[in-house]
């Protein structure tokens, strides 16, 4: 492999809590190429959103650091889009007019105006959203606003596009049909992309590796698994392959036998402060 | 069978034309029947009660009066017309004896009527009302988007925000006497004075609630705009004030309230020119007419700031993007 194009290197990030600081995340170290797709998988709580939020720069790590093309990141920035789980659409913006937020702040002066409005069709198109495109996001369905958000993330022309369960809210039939779709548009465009999932096939189908987070606090990076499967990849051909099921099946044994999420029930209520929880809390700090 | 409930009130949320008309028939009608109650029980009460100024009038008195200021109104208006009219001709008279002649056209000082000074006190809240809004509300975004500037004022708001307008009054009218010296005054000084005052005490809820919209954006946006990098500005225009336009406008119409209400009590308390000045007037008049005649100011007060209130709204159905939000 080439000099890695993102890297993950000793990443930490700790939270001050009244008990003392609070270890979210430590030693997560990763390099991934140009074009390369990797999903974090691993028990809710467990940080993979702070390691995406870190990659984005919406949260700054405690320790270690991320690198893109040999800078690093410490700041959010455009060039890392990011697509939100819920969509995160501008509810006053028609889909046309979301993108164009994006657009004419990352191209403003080096497009023209009649560029601009050809290279957000073309994203519209891309996602196959051109039908809609004078809709406001609350007339749309949420798979359409999902595929309008990934089309707002694309049109910012990212060399990372980090997902954070871009799919977990939407209904099987919807799911399955946008990953299609990002695999299409992941072939054509070859973006480099990180995507936190829950969902084992999901994992298995879209990615080149699929990286295993242990549960925390101080969690980091148990297993990483390659996917050697050819692309294109087809849903249905592959629910008889042995290898596919094998990879599945490796994915989830590491969630469910070696990373067991211990539940202690009458003993988890008063230390149920997970990593998510507290990223949310500190990016909303940072804003402030 | 638990299908069927369901089933009806799905069929009864799609009104076809005949239902809705029914249904906002069925709403009049109730509305008109308050109405009626309530004159009715006025008239049967009003004649039991006996006032130093004769019994308490009825709606029958209180519509009589109404037409007796609609005539004086009229009246006063002729008179100013053929005042003017009379100065018109005299000044021609004037030119064409001499032309070199200087001429003066005098105002007309007639006494206010009611219409008047509805007109005053509407000019004179809308002012104190917009003054309010251009303070509150770019005031509001700045402290709303920061945590330290909010812990720093907060308890001013608090502090400030329940003093009554009777409390403010002498106040703002010293400060305005003291400070407002001009040869040539472009505002009267009571003007000035009732607008202060209404800005004072109708600037808190818009002021409290741009603060709450701007500082609940969802986290999502934020780190949208972050993403994009926005720049402060583009931040505010694009993210901030559209989320919290619902918010705004909430403040706004609580303000307009208020500030009718304000303006009211201090054209009482200070004899500035308005409809509370009305009021007073008509209570120190204390002729027969004066309670049937205060009956129609307090009518006339409440239409107004109903009124007031839904354009308020109408306003805010327009600016809103949530079409679909319910506003009442």
């Amino acid at each position: 492999m080439q000099k890695a194009h993102l890297q993950l290197s000793q990443l930490g990030i700790s939270f001050p809590t009244p008990k003392g600081p609070f270890v979210a995340l430590q030693n997560v170290n990763l390099e991934i190429g140009k074009g390369e797709f990797i999903s974090l998988i691993g028990h809710s709580g467990c940080g993979k959103s702070t390691v995406l939020n870190l990659v984005a720069g919406l949260l700054q790590a405690s320790s270690g650091g991320v690198i893109l093309n040999q800078k690093e990141v410490n700041a959010p920035g455009p060039e890392r889009a990011v697509v939100f789980q819920n969509h995160s659409l501008l509810p006053w913006l028609s889909v046309y007019q979301n993108v164009e937020l994006a657009v004419k702040q990352v191209f403003r002066g080096k497009k023209s105006k009649t560029e601009m409005r050809d290279w957000i069709e073309h994203n519209l198109a891309l996602v196959q959203m051109s039908h809609a495109r004078d809709k406001r996001p609350a007339e749309i369905s949420g798979g359409m606003k999902q595929r309008v958000g990934i089309a707002r993330a694309l049109a910012m022309q990212p060399q990372v596009l980090l997902m954070d369960e871009p799919f977990g809210a939407l209904d099987a039939l919807t799911r399955a049909h946008l990953q299609d779709s990002l695999m299409d548009i992941q072939a054509q465009l070859n973006n480099t992309v990180i995507m936190i999932t829950h969902d084992v096939d999901e994992a298995v189908l879209l990615s080149d590796r699929i990286v295993m987070m242990t549960n925390g606090p101080a969690a980091t990076i148990g297993e990483i698994l390659q996917i050697a499967l050819p692309r294109p990849r087809n849903r249905i051909a592959l629910a008889d392959c042995a290898t596919y099921n094998h990879y599945r099946h490796q994915v989830l044994s590491f969630l469910y036998e070696k990373q067991r999420k211990v539940e202690v029930l009458a003993k988890a209520e008063p230390v149920k402060v997970t990593a998510d929880a507290l990223a949310g809390a500190a990016t909303r700090e940072k804003r402030a | 069978m638990s299908a069927i409930p369901s089933q009806w009130s799905r069929v009864k949320n799609v009104l076809p034309g005949q239902q809705q008309l029914a249904q906002w028939l069925k709403q009049s009608l109730l509305s008109a029947a308050g109405i009626a109650v309530f004159v009715l029980l006025w008239q049967l009460l009003a004649s039991q009660i006996t006032t130093s100024l004769g019994s308490f009038p009825g709606p029958l008195q209180v519509a009589q009066q109404w037409s007796g200021l609609v005539a004086e109104h009229k009246a006063e208006n002729a008179r100013e017309a053929a005042f003017y009219q009379r100065q018109l001709e005299r000044n021609a008279a004037s030119l064409a004896a001499n032309p070199d002649a200087v001429i003066t056209v005098r105002p007309y000082n007639g006494r206010p009527t009611f219409f008047s000074q509805i007109f005053t006190s509407l000019y004179t809240v809308l002012t104190g009302f917009v003054l309010a809004s251009l303070v509150a509300i770019p005031a509001g975004i700045v402290i709303g988007l920061s945590p330290r500037l909010y812990s720093a004022f907060n308890p001013l708001i608090q502090l400030f925000k329940p003093v009554s307008p009777l409390a403010w009054l002498p106040l703002v009218t010293i400060l305005v006497s003291a400070l407002y010296q001009s040869e040539q005054p472009l505002f009267a000084r009571s003007f000035l004075v009732s607008v202060f005052t209404v800005t004072l005490c109708s600037l808190w809820p818009t002021l409290l609630n741009t603060i709450v919209g701007v500082s609940n954006i969802s986290p999502d946006l934020q780190n949208v705009s972050r993403v994009l990098q926005l720049n402060w500005l583009t931040h505010v225009r694009r993210i901030v004030l559209p989320s919290a336009v619902p918010m705004i406008f909430t403040g706004l119409r609580l303000s307009l309230g208020i500030a009718w209400m304000v303006l009211i009590a201090a054209e009482m308390l200070a004899q500035n020119p308005g409809l509370g000045k009305f009021v007073w007037d008509e209570f120190q008049n204390g002729s027969s007419d004066s309670l049937s005649r205060i009956c129609v100011a307090v009518l006339v007060i409440g239409l107004i700031g109903y009124a007031l209130d839904r354009l308020m709204l109408q306003l805010q159905q327009r600016v809103n993007w949530d079409k679909s939000a319910q506003l009442r």
